[in-house]
């Protein structure tokens, strides 16, 4: 059977699975060196510098990461109060 | 009203995360609002059988920690608009999930969802019982094994014990899910079958799921199997547990043997 199906097959999961864990265990080897908690430290550092001028709200900010193959990016997205409400 | 469901085993590889991705999907494609919660401390898996291991930024022992809001740590699934993932942390501290944290967590995901299904780590450590300590019900998965059935009869025991419900006199729901069923080693006789497995657990069957290479096809993708191919045998099982878990009388059926017609040509049996 095992023959048949495999010639059927549309596509292969194993090298699907190959590849999804090459990107996860390069970025868990990698935070394993002592920066486990870099997201954490970047985010209250990035908030502290911004609630210095600016009241904002922990449930308004969106902080999210793409791992890719070559590069990853870090998105953090406050959203920002009305003018009046901006203490300088 | 919100449902807390624990999905043990005593023993661990019987299928627990696969099975909580299946059941947390299946629930979430009949349109109640889910959330799956993975336990497991250390070494969180769930994530990656749901496919969102690429998008963990916070999770669970940051929001006990207060270092994240709930809202920032749920991962919402990019196939089912109300599938949601809270992941675990890997951090090597098993303390991190305190009572009183998971609690405040637990009562916090109960406001915003219908069902809330937390993957526990195998084992009867403080991380299993943290699990199920808050749960309303539980699903006990069990392989047809001899190892497996007698630490499923141990978590049963526990369950009955140690959890919040059975500290204030109250009989915590077991649903028994029998996974990597192979029908045709059962009728050979060389697997322990169902009704051996009832006998031994006496808790009531909600589902059979048969062995499957869809099943491992499915973690492979990172989709659960309810949602990659809804069509196997192994997701219409988990479909059918789900619709048992909301109350649906519908009847257990046993996988049978399906003998491929190559197989019968060849003179063997299928495996």
């Amino acid at each position: 059977m095992s023959f048949f199906s495999n010639f059927f097959s549309k596509r292969n999961t194993a090298p699907v699975a190959k590849d999804r864990l090459q990107i996860l265990l390069a970025h868990e080897r990698s935070s394993a060196q002592g920066n486990s908690d870099l997201l954490q430290k970047l985010q209250k550092e990035i908030m502290a510098v911004i609630q210095k001028h600016i009241s904002i709200d922990q449930e308004k900010i969106h902080i999210k990461v793409d791992r890719g193959n070559d590069f990853s990016t870090l998105e953090i997205d406050i959203e920002v109060p009305q003018q009046d409400n901006i203490q300088s | 009203m919100a449902k807390v469901i624990v999905v043990t085993s005593g023993k661990g590889g019987v299928g627990k995360t696969t099975s909580t991705a299946a059941i947390g999907a299946a629930l979430a494609q009949t349109g109640n609002k889910v959330v799956v919660v993975d336990f497991d401390v250390g070494l969180r898996n769930l994530d990656l059988v749901m496919g969102a291991e690429r998008r963990v930024v916070f999770d669970f022992v940051n929001v006990i920690q207060g270092e994240a809001t709930l809202s920032q740590a749920l991962i919402k699934d990019k196939r089912l608009e109300n599938l949601y993932i809270l992941a675990a942390s890997q951090t090597r501290d098993k303390d991190a999930l305190t009572k009183e944290g998971v609690e405040k967590v637990i009562e916090e995901l109960r406001e915003k969802f219908d069902w809330i299904i937390c993957d526990s780590p195998a084992g009867i450590e403080r991380g299993a019982k943290m699990a199920m300590h808050f749960a309303d019900e539980a699903i006990i998965i069990t392989n047809p094994e001899v190892s497996s059935v007698r630490d499923s009869d141990r978590i049963i025991g526990i369950l009955d014990s140690t959890t919040a419900k059975s500290q204030r006199g109250e009989k915590m729901e077991k649903h028994l899910l029998i996974t990597r069923y192979a029908a045709n080693r059962a009728a050979r006789g060389d697997m322990l079958n169902t009704d051996d497995i009832l006998d031994i657990l006496s808790i009531p069957l909600v589902g059979i799921i048969p062995e499957s290479e869809d099943v491992l096809k499915a973690s492979n993708l990172g989709a659960p199997i309810t949602l990659s191919s809804p069509n196997s045998n192994a997701a219409r099982a988990y479909s059918e547990a789900v619709k048992r878990l909301q109350g649906e009388k519908i009847e257990v059926t046993v996988p049978k043997d399906k003998k491929g017609f190559f197989d019968w040509l060849m003179g063997r049996s299928g495996s």
